[in-house]
């Protein structure tokens, strides 16, 4: 029998990875990616809850942050469209146009 | 044999998080995270959650991941010349500490806490999928809704966000 806490450790990992990918890649397509990642450690965490807690509530959130995962990545992919249309770069250090 | 398989999942996936994070080709940081989709999974069938692998398999690695790869092959991206960011060394000393301290916090918690309606005879003897089906359509109904109104807004907003902007000379030659 698998303890909870290893679940938790596994998905405290990935999420760990996911922030420092956020803070640290200049890439913004990357940085989307590592977003992605701690959405599935937080996914982790809510499904392990769910089976060793025996609540089905657990499981319900995780797929309703799927869908948000999926929403999220459209308008993110479109905004990087949009700027990369303007300035040929996806680096996050160049996006300024909102700064005046 | 099912410690095994955790022992596999779980650290295949870590390694390819870490690979996603930090290989240089953007494709590459995707294929990675497509393992790490793929060996969440597989940590899911584990769990007794047969629903949510089927829908990690399908939107995760089948529409999200698919969207992000469609979107690095149309703007045919360079390599980041510059790789990390210049403070990176200073966040990578205290993030590896807070790390270590959230892991040893987590391993010596007991997580004893009341027990929901929901046991795993049950959730077995009928299937994950059809409790998962009653719990959505009776108590968390309401979320389902918002969610789809949710995913509206993203389209809708994604398709303005994404359309070619109209060229301006013709709007001159009118005026």
């Amino acid at each position: 029998m698998i303890p909870l806490s290893a679940y938790t450790a596994v998905s405290a990992v990935l999420f760990m990875t996911g922030l420092l990918g956020v803070l640290v890649r200049r890439n913004f397509i990357i940085v989307l990616m590592s977003v992605e990642i701690m959405m599935n450690a937080a996914n982790i965490n809510l499904v392990a809850f769910s089976h060793y807690l025996e609540s089905m509530a657990g499981q319900l959130v995780a797929l309703f942050i799927i869908a948000i995962a999926a929403g999220e990545a459209a308008v993110g992919l479109a905004i990087i469209i949009v700027v990369f249309r303007g300035k040929i770069s996806t680096n996050v250090d160049e996006m300024n146009l909102l700064k005046w | 044999m099912t410690g095994l398989f955790f022992v596999y999942f779980a650290l295949i996936s870590i390694a390819a998080g870490v690979m996603t994070v930090a290989l240089r080709h953007p494709v590459h940081c995707a294929l990675s995270l497509l393992v790490l989709l793929l060996h969440v999974s597989g940590l899911f069938i584990l769990l007794n959650a047969e629903f949510l692998w089927a829908v990690q398999v399908i939107v995760y690695v089948g529409a999200i991941l698919v969207l992000y790869l469609f979107v690095l092959m149309l703007l045919n991206l360079k390599t980041d010349e510059r790789y990390f960011h210049p403070s990176a060394p200073y966040i990578l000393g205290p993030a590896v500490l807070g790390a270590g301290y959230v892991l040893y916090l987590l391993l010596r918690s007991p997580f004893s806490g009341a027990k929901g309606d929901a046991p795993t005879t049950a959730v077995l003897q009928d299937g994950d999928t059809y409790a998962v089906g009653i719990k959505m359509f009776s108590d968390h109904l309401l979320q389902f809704e918002i969610v789809g109104i949710f995913l509206l807004g993203a389209i809708i907003g994604a398709i303005v966000l994404a359309k070619a902007p109209k060229p301006l000379e013709r709007d001159r030659e009118r005026l």
